[in-house]
């Protein structure tokens, strides 16, 4: 899928500042160190009314992966969500708090996400901003791992940019400004997860979409020496769409999820209560012991464990 | 050197037989005292110094303008490089995922590393009242000044995109240890610039009359402008005297900052040997003991090109040599100290990176270091029969060499290492890298040769004041270290030079 077959209703760019109207952060109230999951522990305050539009969002939208727009209250349609709660979340902060699940059971390690968006990204075949590990247990079988970026609470590769080019915005995702990025490359040193990729050379040309400029939601082209990473299509999570590495599995591994409204959604269109598909399935984040806090989690198969088993590329 | 032997075996006067070819070239008029002795009281004796001084000002050679014609065209090929890497990208130095640092934040490293060992020899020299400094202290200020300058500019090429640098200054985040970095050096450099200039102005002063009447009437301006009408008044004196001391303090705890905030940028990273709270006084001592190892270096290339046998002598060498000895041996015992912790834990991405480094891919440029770069420079200042002036110098510069490899592997390895797959990229040298770097190399003594033609090379009215304290409190002639038994060619070596021999200048009592 190229980015100009889409059904583009490119409204707007969301960006930090955009969402300093509403407040505090929503990942204030919930050092995620302590719960280490969603929606759990006393640290992480979600509001009954947002638990609520979630389950509402639940029932509306079970029927189809299109429904990700009900999920989280997508701009084009009033959501489930929205309307059964008048009042919306905004008060309690940003509209979402972005999270991921990756359920391991179900991959096959068939790199159609990391292509998917290389093709939607315009990248070069090294440049596998969603990467899939093969991963071999202590038993001696094998399993894989897809990792895109973290989009750590807590970044590293956030602190150490000399010149702020690496941000964060409200709703948690982690993006790289490559207009203002001066190519030090320290984020890539810093990152845990080495999610970082530099344009050692010339980007991938792309075709020019009009009415879409590069910006750190749509980073395409690249822009040559600066670093560049996964952002989680954040251009098309406004709108409601999902990204290109969970639309394009097609075992429908990777859900992407709202910490806020506590509901997930994978490509097959199944939709989950995040926090609930997390603890029920015993999900885990890769490398805690760095203390990012990934908004990633993982959901491993039997005898599976992540953070010890040893991995290639 | 069979030409410096007989040169400092005449031992009579500094201004024929330089061993280059121009030995006519300086007996003209200035050396027979034309007044440049006034206002400080000093007679037409010193004119000996003072000619030695000036002479790469105003007569530096023949070989002068080819050598700086050579060394000028490799640096303007590592611009033409860099340029060239500029429109291909990164890339094209050798970079890539797996190796996103590499050749050019390790000459960051060593360059700026060694300036730090300019400005704290001379620092310390003067602040322990070391009298056999005072020949020295010009060139190591000068090496620190162009150094750090050197070191600050590899910045360029290693960023990707160096035209928005000065986005640090306007939009700084202020949590980055890059920033630090940036902040540090410029201070740093800014401090060793005025640590090099303040000595300057008595030099200065006395000088400028003397370049006007050879003909330069523009240095003479330049030399009147920026020395602030110093006549040695005693205050004037004092004042400069005490801001000396106060720079050379306080450019100790710069330079530490300077060395530590550099291995930040590493250690507060989570890489397996880059995350270790040793690398801040590990790069300090790195520093130190490299920054001594190229004063060695220049002192010796310059004694050599201007002829300043008499005031430099082997003495000077084994002194320095000792200063460097004491950091080879702390920076042997920091690597042991670094590694054993790791190396036995045995932590998953530490042990892989050590195996590597210790008996890997990395093994051989590793050893390389340890023998050549500590092991050996230690036993030739260790044993007395090695310990002369051209085994010290060869043994410095094996040191400057074995520590930009030790550099470039401690950058490389954490680089390469890949901390999810435990694979190693791999990182190669490319022709725009060499270029750029030996550009950096040639630099050193391009820009030195430049700023010895602009101030008098050596600090005269130091090397004055102290062989007249040295006469007032009558000591006939400083210690000595005792000499080692002669061998080769440095049996016939006498020791003729001035510190040795105070009565050398005619030092007439100071007028008030
Ligand atoms: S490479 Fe760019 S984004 Fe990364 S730390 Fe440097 S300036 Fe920031
Ligand atoms: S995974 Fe890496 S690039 Fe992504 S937010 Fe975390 S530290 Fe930054």
């Amino acid at each position: 899928m190229s980015a100009s077959e889409e059904p583009v209703r490119f409204t707007g760019i969301r960006r930090a500042e955009q969402n300093l109207v509403t407040g505090e952060d929503a990942t204030a109230g919930c050092p995620s160190g302590d719960a280490g999951m969603p929606g759990s522990g006393s640290g992480c305050k979600l509001s009954r009314r947002s638990l609520l539009g979630g389950a509402a969002a639940v029932g509306a939208a079970a029927a189809a992966s299109a429904a990700a727009l009900e999920v989280f209250g997508g701009s084009a349609k009033p959501a489930a969500a929205d309307t059964s709660s008048t009042a919306g979340s905004s008060s309690s902060g940003p509209a979402h708090q972005w999270a991921m699940v990756l359920d391991l059971r179900n991959c096959d390690g068939c790199k159609a996400c990391t292509m998917a968006c290389q093709q939607r990204h315009s990248l070069w075949p090294s440049q596998e901003w969603i990467k899939v590990y093969t991963m071999t247990t202590a038993a001696g079988g094998t399993y894989h791992m897809a990792r895109p970026c973290q989009m750590c609470e807590d970044p590293p590769c956030l602190y150490v940019c000399p010149v702020g080019a690496t941000f964060r915005t409200d709703e948690g995702l982690v993006l790289v400004d490559q207009d203002a990025c001066i190519g030090c490359r320290t984020c890539m040193a810093a990152c845990p997860y080495e999610a970082r990729y530099f344009n050692w050379g010339d980007p991938k040309p792309a075709a020019k979409i009009p009415g879409m400029p590069r910006s750190p939601d749509w980073p395409v082209p690249q822009v040559k020496d600066t670093v560049g990473k996964c952002v989680w299509c954040a251009d098309r999570l406004p709108k409601g769409e999902l990204p290109a590495c969970v639309a394009g599995c097609p075992m429908g591994v990777i859900y992407i999820g709202d910490l806020t409204t506590d509901v997930a959604i994978n490509g097959l269109g199944n939709v989950v209560r995040l926090s609930e598909f997390i603890r029920d399935n015993d999900g885990v984040r890769f490398q805690e012991e760095y203390g990012t806090s990934p908004r990633v989690w993982y959901i491993p198969g039997h005898g599976q464990d992540l953070n010890s088993d040893s991995a290639t590329a | 050197m069979a030409d410096v032997t007989q040169r400092e075996q005449s031992g009579d006067g500094y201004g024929d037989g330089d061993g280059n070819g121009n030995g006519n070239g300086n007996g003209n008029g200035y050396s027979h005292g034309d007044g440049y002795g006034h206002g400080d009281g000093h007679g037409d004796g010193d004119g000996g110094l003072r000619a030695l001084a000036m002479r790469p000002v105003l007569r530096p050679g023949r070989w002068w303008a080819p050598t700086v014609g050579v060394l000028a065209l490799i640096v303007a090929w590592g611009v033409a490089a860099w340029v060239v890497q500029y429109h291909r990208g990164l890339g094209s130095a050798g970079y890539n995922d797996h190796a996103f640092w590499a050749i050019y934040i390790a000459d960051v490293v060593t360059f700026i590393g060694v300036s730090y060992g300019g400005a704290v020899v001379s620092a310390i020299l003067r602040l322990t009242g070391a009298e056999w400094r005072a020949p020295l202290t010009r060139i190591a200020e000068g090496t620190a000044v162009v150094t750090v300058l050197i070191g600050g500019a590899f910045i360029f090429p290693h960023l990707g995109r160096p035209e928005r640098i000065l986005e640090l200054i306007y939009r700084p985040n202020l949590s980055s240890p890059i920033f630090w970095d940036f902040v540090a050096v410029s201070t740093y450099a800014f401090a060793s610039m005025v640590f090099f200039y303040l000595p300057l102005i008595p030099d200065l002063a006395d000088a400028a009359d003397r370049v006007t009447a050879a003909g330069r009437p523009r240095l003479g301006r330049l030399y009147r402008l920026v020395s602030w009408r110093w006549r040695a008044t005693p205050a004037q004196r004092r004042i400069l005297s005490g801001s000396v001391g106060l720079v050379a303090i306080m450019i100790i705890p710069l330079a530490v900052s300077v060395h530590s905030v550099l291995s930040w940028a590493f250690a507060l990273t989570s890489r397996p040997w880059w995350h270790e709270s040793i690398w801040a006084p590990y790069f300090v001592v790195a520093a130190l003991y490299s920054g001594i190892a190229l004063v060695i270096v220049i002192v010796a290339l310059f004694r050599k090109l201007y002829g300043l046998q008499a005031l430099i002598g082997e003495r000077h060498f084994v002194r320095l040599g000792f200063i460097l000895a004491p950091f080879g041996a702390a920076y042997l015992y920091l690597t042991l100290a670094d590694f054993l912790p790791g190396g036995y834990v045995g932590d998953h991405g530490v042990a892989a990176v050590f195996s590597s480094v210790l008996v890997g891919r990395y093994a051989i440029g590793f050893w390389l270091f340890v023998v050549g770069g500590c092991i050996a420079p230690l036993l030739v200042i260790a044993i007395p029969r090695l310990r002369h002036t051209r085994q010290i110098v060869a043994a410095a510069v094996l040191v400057d060499l074995a520590l930009w490899l030790k550099r470039m592997i401690m950058v490389v390895a954490p680089a390469n290492y890949g901390r999810i797959s435990g694979l190693f990229g791999s990182y190669h040298f490319t022709w725009i890298s060499v270029s750029v770097t030996l550009a950096g190399v040639a630099a050193i003594p391009l820009l030195l040769l430049l700023l010895f033609r602009v101030v008098p090379i050596l600090s005269v009215a130091e090397i004055e004041e102290l062989a007249h304290a040295e006469q007032q409190v009558h000591i006939p002639s400083p210690a000595v270290i005792p000499a080692p038994t002669p061998v080769g060619v440095n049996t016939r070596r006498q020791p003729s030079d001035l510190l040795g021999r105070p009565a050398t200048f005619d030092i007439a009592p100071e007028t008030p």
